[in-house]
């Protein structure tokens, strides 16, 4: 009696064990496709690729590690404002980003970034700000779901 | 086996833990007085030390605790232990070079991988490294695996996967689309924590099978039918951190869709709640136990936290907010940094008895400090949290965002007392546990 016990045992758990592989290559399978379609992906929006200039303000955000107190669409760190549209906001734009540039503030330091660093960075920002708005306070919600308002 | 390392990549590891917190008090005292270390240690590099010594200790100590539960519980004799050294050798050395990119500012990575590039490159090697070691050790050795080892095994091939694909903004295709490189920038974040939660939450479901000496716990249909849930949130789950970002809509729709899924995790949690209450009293006294017991309350509060900012209505308002911190330390030091304590007490006791017992009231007044400190530590994060959503979506124009900043500094007062506490509470619990591991480490010859 025992022994059929452990026989039948042994049989389920060898069952379930291949049950697991199978799953798992489904899963894996799933899992490929989906990484194709979000690497080849193109946003739903108008916006040009980033330029050149823009590219290079970019290594200098990240070469400053800017992100460890601002943020783009809400991602990065909180001891500054997020970026995303610090372009197109009402009373900010270019100037204004180069004015905190060259002074710095109580918590920024102050980067002495060359004149043509300054205008890579404000490229980059205005690349950014092409792609759409954040925050978003035109949010239309259905059952928790929000709709999203892209940039045209 | 080389006994030494297991007990190194520990030794490292708990360092870590110290120093991390260590860093995470000074830029605490950064947000408070900004002029603090402004010229010599700027909060864009000190930041990163506090990040990057915790991300090393969640690592390390769970590498360490794999490397000894297969050799020394499992009985497994290790494939190579000159892979296991390499491994050790690559990653204390990338952790000199991390320090010293943060040091001169030769940064240049993104966010949470923001030490200069080239690095990343023998880490990964680190990591291939540990696979075949893994893979050769394990494979036909143990027949039907129970789930932990499925846990841990694709905690490490996912992590090869997706720190590889943190790094896709190297390839210009990726870099020009703005869109597109973040949207592959947060996937990889989402996913690779995810990874280390495998190798972790494996960690975790060993301890109750060996401390409950019941081989069923992690065999069963129920314990693969949880594995292969949170597999798929690892890998489709992780866009709840990017509902914002304008990508396709489907994108957002499956990240909404799978987030949800883990209600049925929340649901079997608060199930099984009572059961564990009535295993305690067979277990008291153990320590080890005793941080598992702290991670079940902990994993009831965060992922309650965590499936309401799932919610897309609910995210809009605590998106870019410390609500989101809070949500990540909570997981990160509740949930991680209780197991992997579990695991080192594990351990310990096993190596030393004598050195725990005769530290227990110490061990146990930093348990008490560590998990009363987190409760306000999170707690001031989430008031914080609510301020800075009130201020974006509830102020007028007027309000400068310098303004809102200075409006929440008493919170961050409190925040950097419970900083305090915490870091003491960590102190009281690793001491005991590094007497442990460097006894161990004098007295084994080989290295």
């Amino acid at each position: 009696m025992g022994l059929l016990f452990i026989f039948v045992e042994m049989e389920i758990t060898k069952k379930l064990a291949h049950k697991n592989k199978m799953v798992m290559a489904i899963i894996v399978i799933v899992f490929l496709g989906y990484n194709f379609f979000i690497y080849t992906q193109e946003p739903p929006i108008e916006a040009q690729k980033m330029s050149e200039l823009a590219i290079l303000g970019e290594k200098i955000y990240q070469d400053n590690n800017c992100t460890a107190c601002h943020q783009f669409y809400g991602l990065g760190g909180y001891l500054g404002p997020d970026l995303t549209n610090v372009i197109s906001a009402e009373g900010k734009g270019s100037m204004y980003v180069k004015a905190f540039l060259n002074s710095g503030v109580k918590t920024m330091p102050q980067f002495n970034f060359s004149e043509e660093e300054k205008e890579a960075l404000v490229a980059f920002l205005e690349a950014v700000d092409e792609t759409g708005h954040y925050p978003i306070y035109e949010a239309a919600q259905n059952f928790g779901w929000v709709s999203i308002k892209y940039k045209k | 086996m080389n006994q030494k390392i297991p007990f190194l990549f520990l030794l490292l590891g708990l360092s870590a833990l110290l120093l991390g917190a260590f860093f995470g008090v000074l830029i605490t005292l950064q947000y408070i007085y900004p002029e603090f270390l402004k010229e010599t240690l700027a909060f864009n590099r000190l930041r990163e030390f506090h990040v990057s010594t915790l991300i090393g200790w969640l690592i390390l100590t769970a590498t360490g605790g794999i490397y000894y539960y297969i050799s020394k519980v499992l009985n497994v004799p290790l494939y190579s232990k000159k892979l296991m050294t390499i491994q050790f050798s690559i990653l204390l050395i990338c952790s000199i070079a991390i320090y010293f990119s943060f040091l001169f500012g030769k940064m240049g990575g993104r966010e949470y991988l923001t030490y200069h590039p080239i690095i990343s490159f023998p880490i990964l090697i680190a990591w291939i490294v540990f696979a075949i070691n893994y893979f050769k050790t394990l494979v036909g050795k143990i027949q039907n695996w129970p789930v932990y080892l499925w846990m841990w095994g694709t905690g490490i091939v996912f992590m090869i996967y997706h720190f590889s694909e943190a790094h896709l903004w190297l390839i210009p295709s990726i870099r020009e689309n703005f869109i597109r490189d973040i949207t592959v920038q947060w996937k990889s974040y989402g996913s690779f924590v995810g990874s280390w939660n495998m190798l972790i939450y494996g960690t975790a479901i060993f301890l109750m099978s060996k401390i409950k000496n019941e081989n069923t716990v992690g065999r069963g249909k129920v314990a693969f039918f949880f594995y292969f849930l949170g597999l798929s949130n690892l890998m489709f789950g992780w866009a709840h951190h990017t509902y914002f970002i304008p990508t396709q809509p489907w994108i957002r729709i499956v990240a909404y869709a799978m987030s949800m899924s883990e209600w049925i995790i929340f649901l079997s949690i608060i199930i099984s709640w009572k059961k564990s209450l009535n295993q305690q009293d067979k277990i008291k006294g153990n320590f080890a136990y005793k941080f598992l017991l702290a991670t079940d309350f902990w994993v009831f509060v965060n992922l309650f936290i965590a499936l309401l900012i799932s919610i897309p209505y609910i995210n809009l308002f605590t998106h870019g907010t410390h609500i989101t911190v809070a949500h990540s330390m909570g997981t990160t030091i509740g949930i991680n940094t209780t197991i992997l304590l579990a695991s080192a007490m594990f351990i310990a006791y096993k190596e030393n008895a004598k050195i725990i017992e005769s530290n227990t009231k110490i061990i146990k007044l930093g348990y008490w400090l560590f998990n009363v400190a987190l409760v306000g530590f999170l707690t001031m994060l989430m008031l914080g949290g609510v301020a800075r959503s009130k201020w974006i979506f509830l102020s007028d124009k007027a309000t400068s965002f310098g303004e809102m900043q200075t409006s929440i500094q008493p919170l961050i007062v409190v925040f950097l007392f419970f900083g305090v506490v915490l870091f003491i509470g960590l102190l009281f619990i690793s001491i005991p546990l590094i007497k442990v591991f460097l006894n161990k480490v004098r007295k084994e010859k080989s290295l």
